[in-house]
């Protein structure tokens, strides 16, 4: 699995009522959800600009704050094709691995990528490539137990096949 | 090497006979939560997948709290999703408005979750219930899904951090005033992925509100759970439940389980609780905590006594105790929000009600309304709040420019009176 797409950069500790206010948590719908991501950030036109196979990128914490699944899914429903952060609050860790938004823990890969570089992702190595700046940076790996929801593609598929 | 309380919990529920930080397990649980934000985008997948039937209808609460009575059409046909999976269920514990309360309230309130048990809910607030010796966390709604059809969860063993609480409180500190203090210390991800554990003689002290106001809040420093360990407060406060009207058909067997002294911790916290004053967060994160006297003078625009931190009746107590006899300044909009209608009903008999109305502030049905800027209280630009919940983030109430400064309901109250953040001491 690879992605690849241009960087947008945010800071530590993005909560999510930065990735989509409460205003919105009156619906489901992807793709209203998808126009608001990143709407709580003030002078933030993300929504607007983020193309098909972008990818995030941020400081510590990210995703801190509130359950909701909205945030995720937001990301997904705008095309982004993977998070990386240099760590992820534990909701957002875990409803994005049950979604399958694509996330990277990784502090260098952070750190070193600027707002619009190049990047390509390999999942699969773990890899992180800054084709702009020519760097590569490593991720975290996986524990086995979350690759395995990973690949299943989500937690409902995972338990599908032994309870329905 | 011994067990804390929350690896003993988890080990009880997932069939184990030992088990360490790290390990992924498969844990039975007692109870699991969805409200009206979370729980249609979990029924949504739970249909998706083509689940027919739930695990135990009576292990299911959904409760609709965050945008009603329905704020709008959007939020009505949401709550519809919930009233609709309910009736179709037969799910129990649904709580319709009238009988519905904020859920991280009513559902101790009700009895519902009890010492032992592992409680998941879709809310991030559901840490609460750590109070009571259950190992409680919040996550997703997918998650809800899944635990709806299997009754089971999956959950990585968390470390666990040890905050040691001595001495005796000052006068107008309490739970709140502890754990703002303690995540001030800590940071927003101090306690990533950890489960807090809150002990001394100051919380063996503590009474059950104030423990539910600080597990609540463990998630403000990224901890995946809170928990105290039951004792005779603990015990005395399950028995009164069983002993209200509500309470009683949920009566059940539970478990007290206590830390071994030999359980390893990640980090051990103390502090000497005679040192801290009412804490004010500043904002735009919980860990702004300062003491409520250094603030220099912050004019306010509305101030909220309510939510699942400090929406309990001895939050009220407190706060009528400051308002009696006296006047909000006319600038400030003062809105008291009872977590549930037993407690509302409680304020109405106790006067309490009767005090907020006389001193100028208006009194809400239950809602989590202002605390996510739902509704019944949303701040305009530039507007300033001081409000008894948990999360002071960039628009949290409302505007983006809109500010909300974290409190106990005696600085809320008192702020109220004064028009700008204030000491109670100076009302």
């Amino acid at each position: 699995m690879k992605a690849n797409g241009k960087a947008f950069k945010f800071g530590k500790n993005i909560n999510t009522d930065e990735i989509i206010p409460a205003k919105y948590l009156n619906t489901t719908d992807a793709k209203e959800l998808a126009s608001h991501c990143m709407e709580g950030i003030i002078g933030n036109d993300f929504a607007k600009k983020v193309k098909g196979g972008d990818i995030i990128v941020a400081g510590r914490n990210f995703g801190c704050g509130s359950s909701r699944e909205h945030a995720p899914y937001s990301i997904k429903s705008a095309g982004v094709s993977c998070v990386i952060a240099e760590s992820f609050a534990r909701i957002f860790y875990r409803n994005s691995i049950n979604i399958g938004l694509p996330i990277l823990e990784s502090k260098t890969a952070a750190r070193g990528i600027k707002e619009g570089d190049k990047i390509e992702v390999d999942f699969t190595k773990g890899e992180i490539r800054n084709v702009t700046k020519g760097k590569v940076y490593r991720s975290q790996s996986f524990p086995a137990f979350m690759e395995k929801i990973i690949k299943a593609g989500g937690l409902l598929k995972m338990i599908q096949d032994s309870y329905l | 090497m011994g067990y804390t309380i929350t690896q003993k919990i988890l080990m009880a529920h997932c069939g184990k006979k030992a088990l360490k930080p790290g390990d992924f397990i498969d844990a039975r649980i007692d109870l699991c939560l969805g409200n009206d934000i979370t729980a249609p985008l979990a029924i949504r997948e739970f249909e998706r997948i083509g689940a027919k039937k739930v695990f135990n209808k009576n292990k299911i609460a959904l409760i609709p709290d965050h945008f009603t009575p329905n704020k709008d059409m959007k939020s009505a046909n949401q709550c519809k999703v919930l009233s609709q999976f309910a009736s179709k269920h037969n799910i129990k514990h649904y709580y319709e408005v009238g009988r519905m309360g904020i859920e991280h309230v009513l559902l101790p309130e009700l009895g519902l979750v009890l010492p032992g048990d592992v409680v998941i809910g879709a809310d991030s607030h559901t840490c609460t219930y750590g109070a009571l010796g259950a190992f409680s966390t919040g996550m997703g709604s997918t998650d809800l899904a899944a635990a709806f059809i299997t009754g089971r969860c999956w959950f990585k063993v968390p470390e666990s951090i040890k905050f040691v609480y001595k001495g005796k409180l000052n006068k107008w500190v309490g739970g709140k005033d502890l754990i703002l203090h303690t995540i001030g210390d800590i940071g927003v991800d101090g306690a990533l992925y950890s489960a807090m554990e809150f002990t001394g003689d100051t919380i063996r002290k503590l009474s059950m509100d104030d423990r539910f106001a600080m597990c609540n809040m463990a998630i403000e420093a990224g901890g995946k759970s809170g928990i105290v360990e039951p004792d005779a407060i603990t015990e005395k406060y399950v028995k009164s439940r069983w002993a209200s009207a509500a309470g009683k058909v949920n009566k059940r067997a539970h478990k007290l389980y206590r830390s071994d002294s030999d359980a390893k911790y990640k980090k051990i916290r103390e502090y000497d609780v005679k040192k801290i004053e009412p804490q004010v967060s500043t904002p735009y994160l919980p860990s702004n905590a300062v003491a409520v006297s250094k603030l220099k003078k912050v004019s306010i625009d509305q101030s909220v006594i309510g939510s699942c931190t400090n929406g309990r009746i001895s939050d009220l107590r407190v706060a009528a105790k400051i308002l009696k006899n006296k006047k909000v300044k006319s600038s400030v909009r003062t809105i008291v929000i009872p977590a549930t209608q037993q407690i509302y009903l409680d304020a109405l008999k106790e006067g309490l009600v009767e005090i907020f109305i006389d001193s100028g502030a208006v009194v809400s049905t239950p809602t989590c309304g202002p605390c996510l800027g739902g509704h019944m209280g949303i701040l305009g630009a530039g507007e300033v709040a001081v409000a008894t919940t948990n999360r002071n983030f960039k628009g949290r109430m409302g505007d983006l420019t809109s500010k909300v400064y974290l409190s106990n309901p005696a600085v809320a109250a008192a702020s109220a009176i004064k028009g700008r953040i204030a000491h109670p001491e100076e009302v």
